[in-house]
């Protein structure tokens, strides 16, 4: 998942995660991505346009990618917890947590500092261009 | 849903949603070629003779006019990103998106063409020819376009750019079309004209999508 959303404004919050999930074949019923968004908490705005979500409701919509995952992935982030609220933040580390419980992997950026409860966590810290 | 359909209704969907600006095309077709006989003296037979030439480059202009947000837009908030990565390769996405850029723009002019036949005076036969013209040339148009703005994506003065390498590519298609109302109507064959038009459409069937995923992969 990239920094940018990937969320279309014109489209529903509910058609943006529909659009995401059938490209990367992962398809999904209506009920399973309501749940989704139920989990990420912005069940309540899933059939608005994109283009009227807050920044946090954006990324809530489009992390519920995540919350729809069964088996173990590696999953590659680029600041997951941008604009997100300290609820979201638990949220995306229950995520973490739980795909780590099925045997994944998940590499991410952040300028935030997180310690998912109980995961083993290596931490690369770029100073300039060398890792130190 | 396939992925390539799932591109395909999304966009189909999102033009729906913004009428206006999915139509802006066709109105810009109609008013160029309108403008025409204003400016060039309304004289009947000159109208005639002129008429399907005015109508293919409308026709190419106003296929120009949207390619712009073709990718713009999906590169800007991140969805080109995400297709990119996904198992869709770039050759299916290229074709889904030149397929979406057809049915909104191309066929759209295909429907309006007869009218401005009628503005300019063509008899039915070469109206029926235009359109058959047009049938074969827009898609290539939407073809060429699509791979102009996967070259052009994220460069500034892109719709500039765009034009100028798109317009070069489609005059022989420009030549052709027109060409072929004007042989029918001079009393040759046409035939050879539609035959050029099917083999540069088979080629850009062939050959624009694939160029087009290279550029994508490029540019992004």
């Amino acid at each position: 998942m990239g920094h940018a959303n990937a969320l279309k404004d014109d489209l529903t919050a509910l058609e943006a995660l529909q659009f995401l999930t059938t490209i990367h074949s992962r398809p999904c019923s209506k009920e399973r991505m309501e749940a989704a968004l139920r989990r990420m908490g912005v069940f309540h705005r899933r059939k608005l346009p994109v283009r009227m979500l807050s920044q946090g409701q954006r990324r809530r919509v489009a992390l519920a990618r995540l919350a729809l995952e069964e088996k173990p992935g590696f999953w590659v982030l680029d600041e997951p917890f941008d604009a997100l609220d300290d609820a979201g933040l638990a949220l995306v580390q229950e995520l973490f947590v739980e795909n780590a419980r099925r045997g994944g992997t998940v590499l991410f950026t952040s300028h935030i500092r997180v310690q998912p409860e109980g995961l083993p966590l290596l931490e690369l810290m770029l100073q300039g261009t060398r890792a130190a | 849903m396939s992925p390539m359909m799932a591109i395909l209704a999304r966009d189909l969907r999102l033009a729906s949603r913004r009428p206006a600006e999915a139509l802006l095309p066709v109105v810009f077709f109609v008013v160029a070629a309108s403008l025409f006989p204003l400016g060039g003296g309304p004289e009947a037979a000159t109208l005639k003779q002129i008429a399907p030439g005015i109508v293919w480059v409308c026709a190419l202009l106003s296929s120009m006019l949207s390619l712009n947000s073709m990718y713009g837009s999906d590169y800007a908030d991140g969805s080109l990103e995400q297709m990119l990565i996904s198992q869709l390769s770039g050759v299916e996405l290229a074709a889904a998106k030149c397929i979406a850029h057809w049915l909104m723009t191309g066929v759209p002019l295909l429907l309006v063409s007869p009218l401005l036949g009628l503005l300019f005076g063509l008899s039915w036969d070469s109206i029926g020819l235009m359109a058959f013209g047009l049938l074969l040339g827009t898609p290539i148009l939407s073809l060429m376009g699509g791979m102009g703005a996967a070259l052009t994506l994220g460069l500034r003065n892109s719709a500039v750019l765009i034009l100028l390498i798109v317009l070069p590519l489609c005059i022989p298609v420009l030549i052709f079309g027109a060409g072929a109302v004007t042989a029918a109507e001079s009393g040759l064959s046409p035939d050879g004209h539609f035959y050029l038009l099917g083999a540069m459409f088979l080629l850009s069937c062939l050959g624009a999508p694939v160029a087009t995923a290279a550029a994508l992969r490029i540019s992004v």
